[in-house]
């Protein structure tokens, strides 16, 4: 029949659009995360890599070695949770410094609109590590900005302090590299807002802080939600900008990561890393979201 | 008519009009004076004389762009005039926002906060008037009841039809017993039917509430069915206020003539006076005569507005005297089921047009296009306007 024909050449069509992107996930997302779980069990071979998969007495060796290293050994877990206050506070600075951003160019002029958004993305322009190395040159000893605070801190009698190669460093350029991906969500939901509801609000009572804590802020929370998990998924597994710019206390998990692969060349325990990693911003971001919609639910119960 | 209690928490202004409480009856609730406001070139609102009384049910009417809105705007603070005052009950609202304004505008498209339901968007202006905790259910259950949405509370406003979404604006805006309502085209997005329900439920929410009412509209039916006066509002000026029915039958201008209603209208010069009838001589019709108080001079151009439904069309009426008697064929007929409206071009070669009841049983319309017809009416039927 001709509508079992044209529908059979629908679902062709359907897999001809959807099928490529499907295989690519298979091959470069699910297939590698696969290995890596199966590496975590396996025994680090003895110079490097993996050891064979069945020993010379003929056994199978898979064992939660690496895992128990993991939760026994104190470091890692401070490394863990030093990652995620790292990522935390890089999440909250870049919301605090991204929303009156976002706001004003989502209230700005069409015109002048477009190009304060290019300003935005402008940096994407130029290399990652560049612009890494860049901070590593204003931050660095004989730069101005240190000198400046150096001598002020000299001028209340504190003795001079290292920016480069800190915790600080770290994090202001933690929150430089990631701002863009907390703007632009925000822009996006913030562009959207109905004015007039603003205008409703004011003519209800409502005061500009009002206006703002009971309207803006929560339509603009799926804008939030969705800049936080954009800074702090990447944020809690960067590896190159505490490489760079931090000091040796500033190891984070991706470090960590990166030291078991490159040069322990401890696989399975770097596999071991990496799944916690992803596990963690998996329930983190699913955390989030939770609260999320607990909060809004909350809120609408509240207003009733 | 006003509900005493809740109203004192409204602060300043409130104090000042209790202050003076003696004059307030003697005027009126908002004034507008000499109130202009410009948008580059363009004047939006100019020179605008307004007083409007405590209670009224008070429409500005007018094409878009006459600036009736932005002079609702102005009322509620959202515009600053560049020129003029706005006076709620004698105090000049020129330094108090919108927020301290006891006023509440109803907005074209409702504007109902969509993270919150139906309770909370009514809570909210009593949570901004920091009304105590315990009293604000039982306020918004009241607020819901007058505009029948009790039991809707829980929902949220994608959840409601248009005509609900409506009443929880108006509930939202009543909530408070504000001095003064602004509706600003508020039944404009609603089909026809709703509409017809909604006007009629307006008239008793205000008569309800004995709160005034400023109402813009670009709909003169709704004007003329909701008012107890009428601004008619063109290009930034108030060409006439007036009661609906003056309005109607008596405009001032060309413009309130044309624009409410349909209208006939005769211009011509100005060919005699005679105790209390002028006849003028109209192009392509001839001599009509209206009654008017005028002492205009002959020789001066002037109008003649006239109803069609003030028309008597006839096949032929015979030789009975009348002061406006003219002949000709209809061109065009529009049938409207109640009423058909006749388009008759005269001998002369001009266009009237004549509103007939389809009144008289067994016959559904009375000409065909093609008929010959006379039309006559009596001088006092027309309504005579000085150019």
């Amino acid at each position: 029949m001709a509508t079992g024909a044209r529908e059979a050449a629908q679902v062709r069509g359907k897999w001809l659009v959807s099928g490529p992107p499907i295989l690519y996930l298979l091959v470069f997302f699910a297939a590698p995360t696969l290995i890596m779980a199966a590496a975590s069990l396996r025994t680090p071979g003895e110079f490097g890599g993996l050891a064979p998969l069945v020993d010379e007495a003929g056994k199978l060796d898979l064992n939660f070695d690496s895992f128990a290293r993991f939760f026994t050994e104190p470091v890692y877990l401070e490394v863990f949770v030093k990652s995620v206050i790292f990522a935390t506070a890089t999440t909250v600075l870049c919301l605090l410094i991204a929303y009156p951003l976002a706001s004003v160019i989502a209230t700005s002029p069409k015109r002048v609109r477009s190009l304060l958004l290019l300003l935005v993305i402008l940096p994407f322009w130029s290399n990652f590590l560049i612009r890494i190395y860049a901070w590593m040159i204003i931050l660095g000893p004989n730069a101005a900005l240190a000198r400046g605070v150096n001598g002020m801190l000299a001028w209340f009698g504190a003795g001079p302090v290292p920016l480069l190669f800190s915790s600080f460093a770290v994090l202001v350029c933690l929150v430089y590299v990631h701002l863009p991906f907390m703007v632009l969500p925000l822009y996006a939901n913030l562009e959207k807002h109905d004015p007039a509801l603003l205008d409703a609000a004011q003519d209800l009572g409502a005061h500009a802080w009002q206006r703002f804590w009971r309207i803006t802020f929560p339509l603009s929370l799926p804008g939030v939600y969705a800049g936080a998990a954009l800074v702090f998924i990447p944020a809690l597994g960067i590896f190159a900008i505490p490489d760079l710019l931090g000091g040796p206390n500033d190891t984070l998990i991706g470090n960590l990561i990166k030291q078991q692969f490159l040069e322990t060349r401890d696989w399975p325990f770097g596999s071991v890393l990496s799944i916690v990693l992803t596990v963690a911003a998996l329930a983190l971001a699913g955390l989030a979201a939770w609260f999320g919609q607990r909060a809004t639910r909350a809120r609408a119960l509240v207003d009733a | 008519m006003q509900k005493p209690g809740p109203r004192s928490r409204q602060g300043f202004l409130i104090q000042l009009r209790v202050a003076n409480e003696g004059l307030r009856r003697a005027m009126p609730l908002l004034e507008l004076r000499q109130v202009t406001r410009r948008f580059g070139d363009f004047t939006a609102v100019d020179h605008v004389d307004l007083a409007i009384d405590a209670g009224e049910f008070f429409t500005l009417l007018g094409p878009s762009g006459c600036g009736k809105t932005t002079l609702l705007r102005m009322i509620a603070g959202f515009e600053q005039p560049d020129e003029g005052q706005v006076l709620l009950d004698g105090v000049d609202l020129a330094d108090s926002p919108p927020e301290a304004r006891p006023v509440r505008t109803v907005f074209q498209s409702y504007a109902l906060f969509p993270h919150m339901s139906v309770e909370g968007n009514v809570a909210f202006p009593l949570q901004m008037a920091k009304t105590p905790a315990r009293e604000i259910p039982k306020r918004v259950a009241e607020a819901l009841e007058d505009v029948r949405l009790t039991g809707f509370g829980r929902r949220y406003p994608h959840e409601l039809s248009g005509g609900q979404r409506q009443r929880v604006a108006i509930a939202r805006a009543l909530v408070t017993h504000p001095t003064m309502l602004l509706l600003d085209e508020p039944l404009a997005a609603l089909d026809a039917k709703l509409r017809e329900e909604m006007q009629i439920e307006l008239i008793n929410l205000q008569k309800q509430a004995g709160i005034t009412f400023v109402y813009v509209t670009h709909d003169q039916t709704e004007a003329l069915a909701l008012s107890h006066r009428i601004a008619v509002m063109n290009r930034g000026n108030v060409e006439q206020v007036d009661e609906p029915s003056k309005v109607y039958r008596f405009p001032k201008s060309r413009f309130v003539a044309d624009f409410i209603g349909q209208c006939n209208l005769f211009s011509g010069t100005v060919a005699a006076r005679d105790g209390g009838i002028v006849s003028i001589a109209v192009d392509a019709l001839g001599t009509v005569r209206v009654a008017t108080p005028s002492t205009i001079a002959p020789g001066t151009r002037a109008s003649i507005a006239l109803r069609p439904e003030q028309i008597r069309i006839g096949a032929s009426q015979g030789d009975t005297a009348s002061d406006n008697r003219f002949r000709g064929t209809v061109s065009d007929l529009l049938y409207m089921g109640d009423v058909t409206v006749y388009r008759v071009r005269t001998d002369g070669g001009a266009e009237v047009e004549a509103l007939l009841a389809n009144s008289q049983t067994g016959r559904a319309k009375f000409f065909e296009p093609g008929d010959a017809v006379e039309m006559d009416w009596p001088a006092a039927a027309g309504h005579f306007i000085e150019d």
